[in-house]
């Protein structure tokens, strides 16, 4: 499929055959994808958008009116992945669209739904735990970090880290995916992305166990008893003594599971915040916990 | 406030809508946004401290597949405004975010409900071939999306310097906003928690809890120490994992084995 000299049938001298992206072209899609939800919307999510950076790809390869018509409504079709994942899968769909318009075999309008439709998952897949679970959450603890001592420095580690991250992965990306073409499907399943994912998800986890100790702070100041030893000094033994002697921050950890466990069950994150501001004031109203 | 502040304020209040929903150039999140609005209000400092702490709740809140998270964009852009604009300290900053988080994931829902009528309308307008249609119902959509959190920025800038208002978040008791620092201090947790259901890898667990110890009982190790033996951890892990052993598994056919086995030994 990708040797298209070789299977083009050799007589069919039409202009419009030999249609490649430009560079400008290239910058075009690059300059939409970054827009890509812009219209999200519960029926379709991203279709739009994904029409949207289609629209260079779809004016370069079809010159009447019908073809291009065809193409935009083939792409007004739900779509819905991870944004900066999506790029490839442009790159991907544009390759599928300049065969088609060549009139190579196996490339209908279904041939390049079902690509589009197959690699949307599998890339999310792929795309969430690197980019939503480690990339950014890493980025922003250290930013954070940084930025509650009042440093600049901070925020812009925080912005240009992922903006690197994010155009690095856009503008390769749809590059790999327009080069390769439907070859990169098997790719997807293949190992290389499966160790990225893993390797990505064990950093996360990594420093997400680490910031629930760090960051988490919950002070239950309750004295459980209190009296005078024989040196004549008090000892007062409080709930907080007692659970760091057993294992520092182990109400935090308990309260992620709990977390974890109503998110699972569909709680909104927002109802689960506000059921914690209302043990907070209560527990504070009652003496149990402490800021 | 200054007429020129304010159009300031709301221009960013807009950008940071719009990039909410694109989740692409990371406007939205309270790190970006809280330090823009600062640097507009004259009190850079501040907004940079609130957006640090804003950006340690919100750390985990993201848009994964249908599910939407709380609205970071609407909370920064306000609790700035308040923080700096209404004299209220970073606490109560923090306690102010949370509900507003919530109220602009409803606006959001709203918006993302209306952009359904725009899809239809770019469904006629393909018929047509019709480009420049779609591609301003695309933007309209997200002019929405700016002008959702835009219009309640503006409507709070103007009235965050009165005496109404100040004299209204003074009111608030102690046992409250006390109560909410408190709860301020754990919360953050639920972004864990996303990140951690969002990664669905039980069989990685370990490695979370191996973070947890490590950070619990050496307190001198830093982010960036954490981070270096979270990825030494990765990569050994990968390279032990018998999964990922191309010249036992791979049942590949025989032809597209050798070029992909190439690539692979790189990264081994």
């Amino acid at each position: 499929m990708t040797n298209e000299n070789t299977q083009n049938p050799p007589a069919q001298g039409n202009e419009k055959n030999t249609a490649e992206l430009t560079q400008r072209d290239y910058m075009s899609t690059y300059v939409r994808s970054t827009f890509l939800l812009g219209s999200f919307n519960f029926e379709r999510m991203q279709a739009i958008g994904f029409a949207v950076s289609m629209i260079p790809a779809i004016k370069r390869f079809y010159t009447t009116k019908e073809d291009r018509a065809a193409a935009l409504s083939r792409h007004l079709e739900f779509f819905n992945t991870q944004p900066w994942m999506a790029s490839p899968i442009i790159g991907v769909t544009a390759a599928m669209e300049r065969q088609k318009s060549r009139g190579e075999e196996g490339i209908d309008a279904a041939a390049i739904t079902n690509v589009k439709v197959g690699l949307m998952g599998p890339l999310a897949g792929v795309g969430d735990p690197i980019f939503w679970g480690t990339a950014r959450p890493v980025l922003a603890a250290l930013g954070a970090s940084i930025a509650l001592s009042g440093s600049i420095l901070g925020p812009l580690l925080f912005f240009f880290g992922l903006t690197i991250i994010r155009a690095v992965t856009r503008w390769y990306g749809f590059k790999i995916g327009y080069e390769k073409g439907v070859a990169i499907v098997s790719e997807v399943g293949g190992n290389t992305l499966r160790r990225l994912t893993q390797m990505a998800s064990i950093v996360g986890l990594f420093v997400m166990g680490s910031l629930v100790s760090k960051w988490t702070s919950i002070k239950v100041p309750l004295e459980l008893s209190r009296y005078t030893n024989q040196q004549g000094e008090e000892v007062v033994t409080t709930v907080q003594g007692i659970l760091d002697s057993l294992l520092p921050g182990m109400l935090a950890l308990l309260l992620t599971f709990a977390c974890m466990w109503l998110l699972r069950k569909k709680v909104n994150a927002i109802w689960i915040i506000f059921g914690m501001f209302a043990v907070g004031i209560l527990g504070y109203w009652a003496g149990i916990l402490a800021p | 406030m200054s007429p020129l502040t304010f159009t300031l304020v709301v221009l960013i209040a807009l950008v940071c809508g719009m990039a909410s929903v694109l989740d692409e150039r990371q406007f939205h999140r309270p790190l970006v946004a809280c330090t823009l609005m600062g640097l507009v209000l004259g009190d850079l400092q501040t907004g940079i401290i609130l957006g640090g702490s804003l950006e340690l709740i919100a750390l985990g809140w993201m848009n994964v597949g249908a599910a939407m998270a709380p609205d970071a964009a609407l909370a920064s852009t306000i609790a700035t405004i308040v923080v700096i604009e209404g004299n209220q300290s970073i606490g109560e900053g923090i306690a102010l975010a949370v509900p507003l988080a919530a109220a602009g994931q409803v606006l959001t829902i709203f918006v993302r409900t209306i952009t359904v009528f725009f899809q239809h309308q770019a469904d006629r307008y393909a018929q047509e071939a019709n480009f420049r249609g779609i591609e301003f119902m695309h933007f309209s959509g997200l002019l929405l999306q700016g002008l959702r959190v835009a219009i309640p920025t503006a409507a709070v800038a103007a009235v965050a310097g009165t005496h109404i208002v100040q004299s209204w978040l003074d009111a608030i008791p102690d046992v409250i906003t006390s109560g909410l620092q408190v709860a301020g201090g754990f919360i953050v947790v639920v972004g864990y928690a996303m990140v951690i259901n969002m990664m669905k890898a039980r069989s990685l667990m370990p490695f979370f809890f191996l973070g947890f110890v490590l950070a619990a009982f050496i307190p001198d190790f830093n982010l960036v120490g954490l981070g270096i033996i979270g990825a030494c951890l990765a990569v050994v892990y990968v390279q032990l994992n018998p999964a990922f052993h191309d010249a036992i598994v791979a049942p590949a056919p025989a032809t597209a084995g050798t070029p992909s086995s190439d690539l692979d030994n790189e990264l081994e």
